[in-house]
């Protein structure tokens, strides 16, 4: 067995080295950095996002050229596909974005250390080996580097009680899930007699489709995996700990965590366990309906808005879900594009609670935006198109997704739950819709001041750039849907 | 014949001792069944053969973390929370649904055990002991991951640094 | 006799002599100990009890084997119990793969020195090890008794602490030699560069392991609770620690359970570090006759001074010591005698070293404070054993 560490392999790799360098290196540069310029932790970090940007770009420009639909690293461990690719820019914007809202934030709560741009960084670390390992150690690792990153985060305001509650329920779910994961992995193992993805895949494909086996596996793996994206019934830790952790970190958990877990669970779904898609497709439906509605007829009753778009990221994870249901090509293009509007219309509606946040207020109730139309006009019409996105409204991006979703549901015979989808998205509206009105139709509140920053300015105007952007003109982005794809289904 | 029943007495060690863990009420002997339980582990592990890993399990688990948590029991009082009820209502639920659990897992396990191929313990024969086997396949097939586990035992770190430190 | 025949006899006729030998060292180093730290601070130590004191550990093992064994009320009885068994049993066990000599031929049955050659012998040592801290810990916790829960945690604390930089020091030689097997650590310590100097860790190439070492010895004597790092049971701030509440048999096992410790991490150290069995010269140099010229100094030593003045009643032991010695000395002149104890000589000779540094170590140093002790492991004994590692790993990479 001889093994050689090639150029190919540290290629594959370089994006994950260059992140994990510039996180170790913020670690130690933050040791020389004085309390009050703690920023340039965040400079430090968007410089790696650069240069991670461009090792990707370089990936990506790789593959067109030599016209290669893959290309394999560390005998089988990695696989760089146009689906990695595609899930690794999600990843690098949503951090970016994540860094620079972050900085007034943790000023104003006074916790703006460097570790939590090294966590930040960590974390994506762990998204990228998510979305391009093909070995169920490398998968199961890099879910745990991200997932214990955010344990830590979400519990970084360490003086309140809401943000450590949060920390602890997270960290017991998240141990509780990775626990049926591995389980689910060991049958795989015990299954394929490897841990690679191909393998397993192979194994199983040969086998009869009816046997017990292959489904205590699915289904064990199933259960981790619907807790990781909060698919109802495992769900319950999300609002918890959404509503706890800092926005910021909520922003960033509600669309990275959530895009990395489905870049997970699309590559078990549609690798190993594509061969055994009739036992799994009902049950995976049966899963999104009650998600989107649990998640839209929770969402009503709502008065912390941190909680009320938790709920609605919940039910957003049932109608990706529902893409996968369909399985054909438009459903899993509609994921794609699904997943890369959410991430901006999401993160543009977290930023806006971020902003809220000043000296005197937590600023997460819906209250506390009663008249912000009179007060910032700009602010109240931002959070009007990421409400309207998130609604899914045209023109605004979030139709789009929705749009190619229900598609794909129809034209693979999926009638009732579409008719299920559509009726949600009318619930959807009407919870939204509170918030605009409080915006616009209430009186204003003292202290809802907006406290920004250059940085928070910056997300707002790029998150509401690209949801209205993907909204009217979609096809860059729908070709890039395309090329996201498996190879396979192309 | 020896190793028959060498695994039922350490599978019973394994099972027995997380029985106990749960059930007993002083911290400390909940502790000590839990090492228990490991050495167990550990036992099973030398019956497949893989010296390495009974020994790391019990370097590791046994020898580090449980002393830990043993310390940690030691310095916290624990006498309040000895006294209080140790299982809400819900017990009853959840051991239905730990019982139904377990009987569908035995059922899957009954009906596809023959499709279930065991992986084969590496035996001798080759030169080469148990943890050479290891060191090959953790630093060719699983480097990636290793390496990468390296990663997260930094976040874990930084997070007990982050999490218990006052001023940092 | 076949093979077959004899594996489990000579399994069982090997333990029964390592573990007699094991026994007798385990209460003679007592002896030593007394007689040591007694000349250090310029007193007689044990006298009285046989020629020399000779007799006083017999003694003193007969008098905690009879003395009233008291179980205090308040102590949780089970674990109470259990503790001290489980220190010495652990502590006796680490000593079964350590190897004293290379393959012999005795009454025509061909085995090695050692009691089982693990291929994992060295983790072995680490596990057992590691466990040995539930002994104190649990012990000092069913005590029920502050100074008792002081101790046990003033162990874990410590030896978790430096059990790291132990193994630390020893991952140098791991790197080194490429085994965790014992025998074959030692094997690979076997010749000498340029015709003198042995290929022990210590001076073996590309980086010679001495860093290693003294972390090693560093951690070894904290893992031992031994002076400087004796504070589970300091007896001036905790009246004697974990063992406060033991009594009779019970304290001599925790007794015998530190002493059996130091020996294996002596016996530890010669393997690892200084060559096991081998001798510190070629045979070229007539290092053979080592032994042979050991006795006939320690014989002229003690028959020159039991003519002295000071000799009073023990003249006459001195002499028939004098005498012994000479005689064991003048085996060695036999082949096969020589063939047969060279190897345990150098082995014994090496360990001896190393107790007799403990003894030296504990009559000449103060305790530390608990937060210098921590601080230490931490901040210095741990660095440095990483940075050890390191740059013996990168030097085997580069010229190994």
């Amino acid at each position: 067995m001889n093994f050689q560490f090639t150029q190919t392999d540290f290629f594959v790799l370089r994006p994950a080295i260059l992140l994990c360098l510039f996180g170790c290196g913020i670690l130690i540069t933050d040791f020389f950095i004085e309390a009050r310029q703690k920023f340039f932790n965040a400079l430090t970090a968007l410089i790696g996002r650069g240069f991670t940007g461009y090792a990707l770009w370089q990936q990506q420009s790789y593959l067109k050229a030599n016209g290669l639909p893959e290309l394999v690293g560390l005998s089988g461990a990695i696989t760089i596909d146009g689906f990695g690719i595609f899930f690794n820019w999600i990843f690098l914007i949503a951090t970016a974005l994540a860094i620079i809202i972050s900085t007034r934030y943790l000023e104003i709560e006074q916790e703006h250390h460097g570790e939590y741009y090294a966590l930040l960084l960590f974390a994506q670390t762990g998204m990228v080996f998510l979305a391009t390992a093909t070995e169920l150690v490398t998968l199961f690792i890099g879910l745990e580097l991200m997932a214990l990153s955010f344990y830590v985060m979400v519990g970084f305001l360490r003086g309140d009680k809401r943000s450590n509650e949060a920390a602890v329920k997270y960290l017991l779910l998240g141990a509780f899930s990775s626990g049926m994961l591995v389980y689910g992995f060991s049958i795989f193992y015990g299954i394929a007699n490897s841990t690679k993805l191909a393998d397993i895949a192979q194994a199983i494909s040969s086998r009869d489709p009816k046997d017990p086996m292959v489904f205590l596996a699915l289904a064990t793996t199933a259960v981790g995996l619907l807790f990781k994206i909060a698919a109802a019934p495992f769900h319950m830790w999300a609002p918890d700990a959404y509503e706890g952790a800092p926005t910021t970190i909520t922003a960033y958990l509600s669309v990275a965590s959530k895009a990395a877990s489905f870049a997970f669970l699309l590559r078990i779904f549609q690798s190993p366990l594509a061969s055994v898609r009739p036992t799994w497709e009902p049950l995976l439906g049966a899963v999104a309906l009650l998600t989107m509605t649990l998640g839209n007829l929770a969402a009503i009753s709502q008065t912390n808005i941190k909680r009320l778009l938790a709920y609605s990221s919940i039910s957003h994870a049932g109608y990706i879900l529902l893409g996968l249901v369909s399985g054909n090509q438009t459903g899993l293009k509609g994921i794609a594009v699904y997943i890369l509007v959410y991430t901006f219309m999401n993160f543009g509606a977290f930023t806006m609670v971020v902003a809220m946040r000043n000296q005197k207020i937590i600023g997460d109730d819906i209250d506390d935006m009663a008249g912000l139309m009179v007060k910032r006009p700009a602010y109240a019409v931002l959070m009007l198109i990421f409400l309207l996105s998130l609604a899914g409204i045209p023109p605004t991006a979030g139709f789009l997704g929705k749009y190619y979703i229900f598609l794909s549901l129809i034209q693979t015979q999926h009638y009732y739950l579409a008719v299920f989808a559509v009726l949600y998205v009318a619930v959807a509206a009407y919870y939204y819709f509170r918030i605009v009105k409080v915006m616009f139709a209430s009186e204003a509140v003292e202290r809802g001041e907006i406290s920004d920053s250059a940085g928070i300015r910056v997300a707002l105007a790029v998150s509401a750039v690209f949801t209205l952007l993907i909204g009217v003109y979609p096809e860059p982005f729908l070709e890039m849907a395309q090329r996201s794809l498996f190879a396979s289904l192309r | 014949m020896l190793d028959t029943a060498l695994f039922y007495i350490f599978a019973a060690l394994t099972l027995g001792g997380g029985v106990l863990t749960i059930t007993r009420r002083s911290a400390v002997h909940s502790a000590i069944w839990l090492i228990t339980s490991l050495l167990g582990v550990a036992g099973l592990y030398l019956l497949q053969r893989a010296e390495f890993l009974a020994g790391v399990q019990v370097i590791l688990y046994v020898g580090g973390i449980m002393v830990l948590f043993l310390f940690v029991i030691m310095l916290v009082n624990l006498d309040q929370a000895a006294k209080e009820k140790r299982f809400s209502g819900q017990k009853w639920i959840a051991l239905a649904c730990v019982a139904a659990v377990a009987l569908q897992a035995l059922w899957f396990v009954s009906k596809g055990a023959g499709r279930f191929t065991l992986g084969q313990p590496s035996i001798a024969g080759e030169n080469l002991g148990n943890s050479e086997h290891v060191s090959r396949v953790l630093f060719s097939q699983y480097l990636l991951p290793f390496e990468l586990a390296s990663i997260l035992l930094l976040v874990a770190i930084i997070g007990a640094v982050v999490m218990a430190k006052k001023r940092i | 006799m076949t093979f077959a025949l004899s594996f489990y006899t000579l399994a069982v006729v090997k333990a029964l002599v390592l573990l007699g030998i094991l026994l007798i060292t385990l209460v003679y180093i007592q002896w030593v100990e007394r007689k040591l730290i007694a000349h250090i601070q310029g007193r007689w130590g044990p006298n009285r009890v046989g020629p020399h004191g000779l007799l006083q550990p017999i003694a003193d093992s007969l008098k905690l084997l009879t003395k009233e064994d008291l179980t205090p009320p308040h102590v949780h009885k089970l674990i109470f119990v259990m503790a001290p068994f489980l220190a010495v049993s652990l502590a006796l066990i680490s000593i079964a793969v350590i190897p004293f000599g290379g393959e012999v031929e005795v009454f025509g049955v061909r085995t090695t020195l050692q009691l089982t050659d693990l291929n994992i012998g060295l983790l072995f040592i680490f596990a057992v090890t590691s466990l040995g801290v539930y002994g104190i810990a649990l012990g000092g916790w069913a005590s029920n008794n502050k100074y008792s829960l002081f101790g046990a945690l003033r162990s874990s604390a410590q030896m978790l602490s430096y059990e790291l930089s132990l193994s630390l020091g020893v991952v140098g030689v791991l790197l080194l030699s490429g085994s965790l097997s014992l025998r074959r650590i030692v094997d690979s310590q076997a010749g000498y560069y340029f015709g003198f100097l042995p290929r022990w860790n210590v001076f073996h190439g590309p980086l010679p392991q001495l860093v290693g070492f003294l972390v090693y010895l560093t951690a070894a004597f904290a893992e031992t609770n031994r002076v400087p790092f004796d504070l589970p049971e300091a007896e001036t701030e905790l009246v004697a620690g974990f063992h406060t509440e033991y009594s009779s048999m019970k304290f001599a096992l925790f007794f015998m359970a530190e002493y059996a410790n130091m020996i294996t991490v002596a016996c530890l150290a010669t393997v690892l570090f200084f060559g096991g069995w081998h001798a510190p010269l070629p045979e070229s140099w007539g290092i053979q006759y080592a032994p042979l010229v050991v006795g006939a100094l320690v014989a002229g030593l003690l028959l020159y001074h039991s003519q002295g003045a000071f000799a009073g009643k023990q003249r006459r032991s001195m002499q028939v010591f004098g005498v012994v010695a000479a005689l064991i000395g003048a085996a060695f002149l036999l082949q096969p005698v020589r063939v047969l104890f060279s190897p345990l000589f150098w082995f014994a000779a090496k360990s001896g070293f190393f107790l007799f540094l403990y003894i030296w170590v504990r009559g000449t140093l103060p305790r530390f404070r608990y937060d210098q002790l921590m601080g230490f492991g931490w901040k210095v004994l741990f660095p440095v054993g990483v940075a050890n590692v390191l740059v013996t790993a990168l030097m085997v990479a580069l010229f190994g």
